[in-house]
């Protein structure tokens, strides 16, 4: 009996340490603050139970990860029916965040927000193999350096330095907007945490050689030589020219 | 001289003008201050140069306005270096163009064609040395130095080769046999359809036995573009249709105009852009071109599951991958 009474509150401590496990109730109250949240916030455009409507996609199955990504990065809800959601200031705090989340999630079963201990880039990723996988699996609409580039009709890949860890996962788990998604299969999630690790390194490379530009290649490095470059050139040339008076 | 051409009386050149410097001894003087000037800053961006090499550690960075943080070294050496350079070349041309001699001389033209008694000099000169030479008395050297200097012409025309040799059907042919798996890029992981949610795109190439290796001219040719669709959004006729497999569809990466690797997919919008060009395939109409510079749609390569449930090429393209070349209708 002594020792039972001791296994269960060994177990109970453990468990409030770790502080991580949510009870039933509290987790019906968390999904309840996010509907409440949802019908306020996101209903006009997705429709009262999430159905989604004609200017607006479905969110049933679109699991947790998608609204933390959209809803966490400022990109939902959208300042305007512009081509592209995008990147700004967030509407909602982390707790509103984990509400919504937790109450799209209860619609149906999709994409979970990756846990802290899933995302140890530094410990399990290689910047090596992170750069090749960049390359091959983001580079053509990212850019090389990760500084994002046009798609069709205003859309645009955006800059992915300066991200999150987590959502630049939950973006490739979960395939937001015009992005595709990479499944855990096909770039698996040491592969992605080896892709962030490059992220992130090439995020605090530092500048050797001097101006960078905006690391876009050829078009402000064009620019800048036929402007500045050849304007020097033509003003040495007068005053080649000129006559010594 | 007998070629002279008659010099013409008045030309209409403007009298010359002296510059100040070479009337007033103060401007040749203020010249020369500029001249000296013009080299001291030359001298000074070389001692820049030096010192920046020496004294300035590689890793150290300053915010300098319009390039942001930048790192100190490079920038000092490059500045001191376009100083050294830029003011000798401008400090020398500023003393031609103020100080050094300013003389208008007249040179009278004449006719291009030599005397006719120069030209009857050359000719002897030359037929004496050719005599003296004895090319006409010893044949043995005359034709073995003719057989040299014709085998010497004749080496360039060898080296010709080298541009061969020609690429037979390389062209036309990829590694994709039947039964070729389809394996992640990198990784080279086999590929089950359940792997690809909708909307998923996967990056391959053709399996190789373990231990090979690619070669980069292979990769240019094989990759691969699998994307998963809802198998209702594809609008194919029922062959097309057959090389799909439960809506995952396998397109050349090469484009089709030249040869970039065809990998931006819009996941709403199904379509697939060329980031060179912006060629626009849209992926449910077999990579119809609906924008931009290319002529074909990108070649489909025909798919399905093998024994195991990974998935593997049915047959090789059926047409040759990337851009026109020559003998391509």
């Amino acid at each position: 009996m002594l020792a039972l009474f001791a296994i269960g509150t060994t177990f109970s401590v453990a468990g409030a340490a770790t502080g991580s496990q949510m009870t039933a109730a509290e987790r019906t109250a968390l999904i309840e603050e996010g509907k409440q949240i949802f019908l306020k916030g996101c209903s006009s455009c997705h429709g009262l139970n999430a159905e989604g409507a004609a200017i607006a996609p479905s969110l049933i199955g679109v699991g947790a990860a998608s609204v933390d990504f959209q809803v966490a990065t400022g990109r939902m809800p959208m300042a305007d029916m512009s081509a592209q959601a995008m990147r700004k200031a967030p509407l909602y705090d982390e707790k509103e965040v984990e509400a919504l989340a937790a109450y799209v999630a209860s619609l149906a079963p999709g994409p979970e927000i990756p846990g802290d201990e899933l995302l140890n880039y530094e410990r399990d990723g290689s910047v090596a193999e992170g750069g090749e996988l960049f390359r091959t699996n983001c580079a053509m609409c990212h850019n090389f350096a990760g500084q994002g580039g046009a798609l069709t009709q205003g859309k645009y890949a955006p800059t992915v330095m300066g991200v999150t860890p987590r959502h630049i996962y939950e973006a490739m788990i979960t395939g937001p907007q015009s992005m595709p998604v990479f499944s855990d299969k096909t770039v698996t999630p040491e592969e992605k945490l080896s892709i962030i690790k490059w992220i992130k390194f090439a995020e605090s490379e530092p500048q050797l050689g001097g101006a960078s530009l905006g690391r876009v290649g050829p078009v402000t490095e064009g620019l800048l030589v036929w402007t500045l470059g050849l304007g020097m050139l033509i003003g040495v040339a007068v005053w080649l020219a000129m006559k010594a008076r | 001289m007998s070629n002279e051409i008659e010099a013409i009386k008045d030309p209409g050149l403007p009298a010359h003008v002296h510059r100040r410097a070479d009337t007033d001894p103060k401007a040749a003087q203020k010249a020369e201050r500029q001249v000296a000037i013009l080299f001291m800053l030359s001298a000074l961006g070389t001692v820049t140069l030096i010192g920046s090499y020496i004294f300035i550690p590689q890793d150290v960075f300053i915010f300098f306005p319009v390039l942001g943080s930048t790192n100190a070294h490079q920038l000092f050496l490059g500045l001191g270096m376009a100083a050294s350079l830029f003011f000798i070349g401008m400090g020398a041309i500023h003393w031609a163009k103020t100080l050094m001699p300013d003389e208008e001389v007249v040179i009278q033209r004449h006719e291009f064609r030599s005397p006719d008694e120069d030209r009857a000099e050359f000719v002897k000169a030359a037929k004496e040395g050719a005599a003296a030479a004895g090319l006409g008395r010893r044949s043995l050297i005359k034709r073995t130095l003719g057989l040299s200097l014709g085998l010497v012409g004749l080496s360039p025309l060898i080296l010709l080769r080298d541009l061969g040799p020609l690429p037979g059907d390389d062209l036309s042919t990829t590694s994709w046999k039947a039964g070729t798996r389809l394996v992640t890029d990198p990784g080279d992981r086999p590929i089950r359809p359940e792997d690809l949610e909708v909307g998923a795109v996967a990056q391959t190439l053709p399996e190789v036995a373990p231990g090979a290796h690619r070669k980069l001219s292979d990769i240019a040719k094989d990759a691969v573009l699998l994307i998963r669709l809802r198998p209702e959004e594809f609008n194919l006729d029922a062959e097309r249709l057959s090389w799909t497999h439960e809506g995952i569809i396998a397109f050349s990466k090469i484009c089709s105009h030249m040869g970039c690797a065809v990998a931006l997919y819009e996941q709403q919008t199904k379509h697939l852009l060329c980031p060179c060009h912006q060629s626009t395939f849209d992926v449910t109409r077999a990579a119809k071109v609906i924008f931009g510079p290319s002529a074909r749609p990108l070649p489909q390569l025909a798919i399905k599951v093998d024994s195991e449930g990974y998935l593997v090429a049915q047959s090789p393209f059926n047409e040759p991958v990337g851009p026109s070349f020559w003998e391509r209708s």
